[in-house]
């Protein structure tokens, strides 16, 4: 521990090297995606790594998140490694879920990550069900799910709120409010001003954090999941964030307004603000976090060159881990 | 040892047994305890139709009455089951699919393909299925064809009590989910069901009467009205085989095929509504791998494509009847 | 109707739960001479099929029964009478005969089991017969006291007979807690002291032979005679791919043709008693019972005891039965006791006591009754039961 954060430094290099980790990954895909190399369709999460990141440091394993259809840095966060990750997303038999699943459903359940999800808000009621079996089982675990601001309207998320509450699960509602639910505006779509009020009307506590700021995300996601664990119910947490991509790789981001990504990048970058706070204060050098952006752009490398030799699935595959087999 | 016992009361049987052997068993649903948080009776219910009465006495808070609320509590079933539990979820009718079918078909059944055989999803969701209880249209429909089309999710409705306490033990055990269908106009209906547990398999037919003219498959309630049919034409000299899919994924296609073989003559029989129904579904099978050995084109006899009528009057129609079926045995029998 | 010369053929009844069965076929024309013991029939039930054996000697100058249809226990199947008769005077018993109302059924159902707290734990087990001897009936691997079926109430005739189930099998406890040849007739003397039988007359089949030798060479006081059916013990050989089948059988499919290793008639296998043995193998703990049964007792496909120099060193009266067709346990191991009586059935198999009941029964008689020819009647003599 250091008197200027609430994080050790090698804490504070951890989380460095994991929101790079994030940023790099997803730059990378972004590049590959645009040569045509990666299958199908990305959803990155460029630019929201503090929020990922800043929660997940107080997580273990036996912790559970259902994530969204942009999982990546949720994935990355909860630990995940990027080599099956690369694989996955390229639909190869190195892949997380052996090709099977893609970009939008990479699970470890092993690493307590219950699934990117393609269907937005259905990991809600998932991850009260890990809240509930966590409780039922008696181990110190919680369940989260993360929401967009988009998927913080469907009755899934809603209901969710509602059942945590009343059986006081250990449950987390991360809202991830980067202001656009695809291409919509979450002025247009959601009546109320937080998310946080909303969860009011569910008798469940609401945190508004800038998600940019790793500190105050770590700091306040810390409280709910201490809350959590020691029995004191559900929290919603909402992070209000930026969104460096598209929607989705290909968006042209038309209904964006005028400069708005680069006006994101130059100021709400998180990851240059961390570095630059953390610096500032000498408990890390630059040299330090220079290292290890070198060792993130070696081990990214290393993932995409593993994931491309891949062997694809073969057609046996294709009928195989629909039953269990006895 | 083995007593006469009501399907109702073998399903009761059967989660008690699974309860108490496994402490990972937990059972949730609207009602299902009936009165949580009244200041009357706790246990008030035991489900809307008393099927679990009894069980919180024994099991306690293993049983939770949830929020009219299905999406997020059939999901939390199916995300617990993720996570070591074995939940067992009571959809009370399987009309209310509606509401939280994301849940069961994108999510429970897309796991384990979606994350490479990695996942393992022991749900088993209850709910009570079929027409004749004057429930009308939202109450009363048999949609198993809807879960059978789903990969990855697990089907079953038996026909008496002794399979539904084997199937629902072999759901429970099972890692996959599992939508288990209770008709409710056979839970009074009783058989022998032995004291100990049991266990019946997924993916086995059962020849409930053997005959050598005409096979007629059906599932549920249906193998009755069969039975009454087989009865009619055994009267005529006619002698039908009589199948019992008690499982419709998976579904033993291999024995109404070697049924078909021998005899020859092919009667489905489905509650559910005619399009993609099972009884469609099993008339393609046997059009395929036993083209040669039908003597008559094979009949279906189905539900009106029609949701399910209230009056009696109309309900009665529309649940296939033995006498229809008797005309169908004697459709494919005609020269 | 006091038609003395005229003798009515039945529908059996093959135990307590039988109601109705089926008269699958004749295999005697009207006219045809009859003798006592002569196949004169198939008939099935929702447990078995079997050929009916002539109870009584005549002319069959009627078949009542239709093949293929469905008649309730006692209801009228043939008449046999002397040629004298006149035809019209059997056309009217036909038209007289009324299927005896059974009172008791009901109560005798409720009866037909039960059960009783043992050292073993909880044992299912059937007793007939009011007076004689003391019988005692043991199945073997897999099997329960339904396997004796044809033979419970003629052997009550003349005994006291109980049948049990050994732990692991029919609806006794499922748990084994030594799963051994030993651990079994532990088993067979909790029960013997359960329902307070000093000593009784052993009649075993296959592994229940083995259980009854056992403990006839461990506790000879409490034992009268050894009766071995198709029996375990005697020999090394078993077929090993019938044990390994009817463990690993999970289905129809699978046991059927396994079954068929039973029965020196394979069409005496059929769906009700495919079925009836499944719901047995499915029942929790029956897998794991009849796994470590196996396992114990025949290793490697070799059967693990050998106890025939042991029988004949006991001095017990021993009569050994096989069937000649026995595809489970070679008939050929009789040879290993020289201190026997040996008897072997020709065209039956390994339930040799189901397939040819009536000689089956005669033997077990006579043996226990060797020497005391008054306690004897004739053989057959049960009118109306199909022997």
């Amino acid at each position: 521990m250091n008197d200027v954060f609430p994080l050790s430094k090698e804490e504070l290099l951890k989380a460095y090297r994991t929101m790079k980790t994030i940023r790099e990954f997803e730059e990378r895909l972004h590049v590959d995606f645009g040569r045509g190399e990666i299958p199908g369709f990305v959803h990155l999460y460029a630019g929201e790594e503090a929020a990922a990141t800043g929660i997940m440091m107080h997580l273990t394993d036996q912790d559970r998140i259902a994530s969204t259809h942009r999982g990546h840095g949720h994935c990355i966060a909860k630990g995940v490694d990027i080599g099956a990750m690369m694989g996955e997303i390229y639909g190869k038999t190195s892949g997380a879920c052996r090709g099977k699943g893609g970009s939008m459903h990479i699970a470890d359940l092993s690493k307590g990550m219950m699934g990117a999800n393609g269907i937005l808000g259905a990991g809600s009621p998932l991850a009260c069900g890990a809240a509930l079996a966590a409780k039922k089982l008696g181990h110190n675990g919680i369940g989260m799910s993360f929401t967009g601001d988009g998927a913080s309207n469907q009755g899934t998320f809603l209901e969710s709120l509602n059942l945590a509450a009343i059986w006081n699960l250990p449950m987390i509602f991360v809202v991830e409010n980067n202001g656009y639910a695809e291409s919509t505006s979450v002025d247009y779509a959601t009546a109320v001003d937080s998310y946080a009020d909303r969860a009011a009307g569910f008798g469940v506590p609401g945190v508004i954090v800038d998600g940019t700021d790793f500190f105050a995300v770590y700091e306040a996601a810390g409280e709910v999941i201490r809350r959590a664990r020691e029995g004191g119910g559900p929290s919603l947490l909402e992070c209000k964030m930026v969104r460096f991509f598209g929607h989705f790789e290909g968006d042209a981001q038309t209904y964006r307004g005028e400069g708005e990504n680069e006006y994101n990048r130059e100021n709400h970058d998180c990851l240059k603000m961390f570095r630059g706070r953390v610096t500032d204060t000498g408990v890390v050098g630059s040299g330090e976090f220079d290292a290890i952006d070198a060792e993130v752009l070696a081990a990214i490398d290393k993932a995409v060159e593993q994931a491309v030799d891949a062997p694809l699935p073969e057609a046996t595959d294709l009928t195989t881990d629909v039953y269990v087999q006895y | 040892m083995a007593r006469n016992l009501s399907m109702k009361d073998a399903i009761n049987e059967a989660l008690d047994q699974e309860m108490t052997k496994d402490p990972t068993v937990i059972v949730m649903g609207e009602d299902i305890v009936g009165g949580s948080g009244s200041p009357g009776e706790n246990d008030a219910w035991g489900g809307v139709l008393g099927v679990t009465k009894g069980l919180y006495a024994k099991h306690g808070d293993r049983l939770m009455d949830t929020p009219l609320s299905e999406s997020a509590y059939i999901g939390a079933a199916v995300g617990a089951a993720t996570c070591g539990l074995r939940p067992v979820a009571e959809l009370m009718f399987l009309d209310f699919m509606g509401v939280c079918f994301d849940q069961i078909f994108n999510q429970a059944a897309k796991f384990r393909y979606m994350f490479g055989g990695k996942a393992e999803t022991p749900v088993t969701i209850r709910a009570m299925v079929g027409a004749g209880f004057r429930a009308a249209a939202q109450h009363s429909q048999m949609l198993t064809p809807i879960f059978t089309h789903i990969p990855g999710l697990k089907v079953v409705c038996p026909s008496n009590a002794y399979d539904a306490k084997g199937l629902l033990i072999q759901s429970i055990r099972d890692n996959d989910p599992v939508i288990f269908c209770e008709h409710k106009n056979l839970y009074a209906a009783e058989t022998d069901v032995p004291e100990e547990s049991y266990t019946v398999p997924f993916g086995e037919a059962n020849i409930v009467r053997e005959g050598g003219d005409a096979t007629i498959v059906g599932y549920g309630l249906m193998v009755h009205r069969a039975g009454e049919a087989a009865e009619t034409l055994a009267g005529e000299g006619i002698q039908c085989e009589i199948i019992d899919l008690r499982t419709l994924s998976p579904i033993d296609t291999d024995t109404v095929v070697e049924s078909v073989e021998n005899t020859g003559r092919l009667i489905c029989v489905d509650e559910a509504n005619p399009r993609c129904s099972i009884a469609a579904d099993i008339a393609a099978t046997v059009s395929q791998e036993a083209f040669a050995s039908l003597k008559a084109a094979p009949q279906l006899v189905t539900a009106p494509h029609t949701p399910v009528p209230f009056s009696p009057a109309l309900e009665d129609l529309y649940i296939p009847s033995a006498e229809r079926i008797v005309d169908a045995v004697r459709k494919t029998m005609a020269p | 109707m006091s038609e003395a010369n005229i003798t009515p053929v039945l529908m059996p009844k093959w135990g307590l739960s039988m109601s109705e069965g089926v008269l699958v076929d004749w295999l005697v024309d009207e006219g045809a001479e009859i003798a006592v013991g002569d196949e004169i029939m198939e008939v099935e039930t929702d447990k078995i099929a079997s050929a009916v054996e002539a109870a009584d000697a005549g002319i069959l100058r009627r078949r009542v029964g239709a093949a293929g249809e469905t008649y309730p226990i006692r209801a009228l199947l043939g008449v046999l009478a002397p040629p004298e008769v006149e035809d019209d005077i059997i056309d009217a018993y036909i038209a007289a005969y009324e299927v005896p109302a059974d009172e008791d059924d009901e109560e005798a159902a409720a009866s037909l089991y039960e059960f009783v707290d043992t050292a073993a734990g909880r044992l299912r087990f059937a007793r007939r017969g009011d007076d004689g001897p003391s019988l005692v009936l043991i199945h073997g691997f897999g099997g329960d006291l339904d396997n004796w079926l044809f033979n419970i109430d003629a052997l009550a005739e003349r005994a006291r007979v109980y049948a049990f189930d050994l732990p692991g099998h029919g609806q006794s406890v499922k748990t084994l807690e030594d799963p051994s040849l030993v651990g079994l007739a532990a088993a067979l003397q909790a029960f013997l002291d359960a329902i307070e039988i000093d000593s009784a007359h052993l009649v075993g089949h296959s592994m229940g032979a083995a259980v009854a030798a056992r403990f006839a060479c461990d506790a000879p006081a409490r034992v009268q005679s050894l009766t071995l059916i198709g029996a375990a013990g005697l020999g090394p050989a078993i077929n090993s791919a019938y044990i390994d089948g009817f463990v690993g059988a999970a289905s129809r499919r699978e046991l059927k043709p396994v079954l068929f290793n039973l029965f020196a008639d394979s069409e005496l296998v059929n769906r009700g008693m495919v079925d009836d043995l499944l719901k047995y193998k499915r029942i929790d703990g029956v897998q794991e019972a009849l796994s470590s049964l196996a396992a114990e007792l025949f290793p490697g496909g070799v059967q693990s005891a050998q106890l025939a120099g042991q029988i004949d060193a006991s001095g017990l009266s021993t009569l050994a039965i096989w069937g000649s067709d026995d595809a489970v346990i070679p008939a050929a191991q009789a040879q290993a006791l020289n201190n026997a009586v040996v008897e072997i059935i020709d065209g039956a198999g390994h339930m040799v006591q189901m397939e040819k009941a009536s000689a089956v029964n005669a033997l077990i008689l006579t043996h226990i009754f060797k020497g005391d020819a008054t306690k004897l009647r004739p053989w057959p003599g049960i009118p109306g039961d199909g022997y």
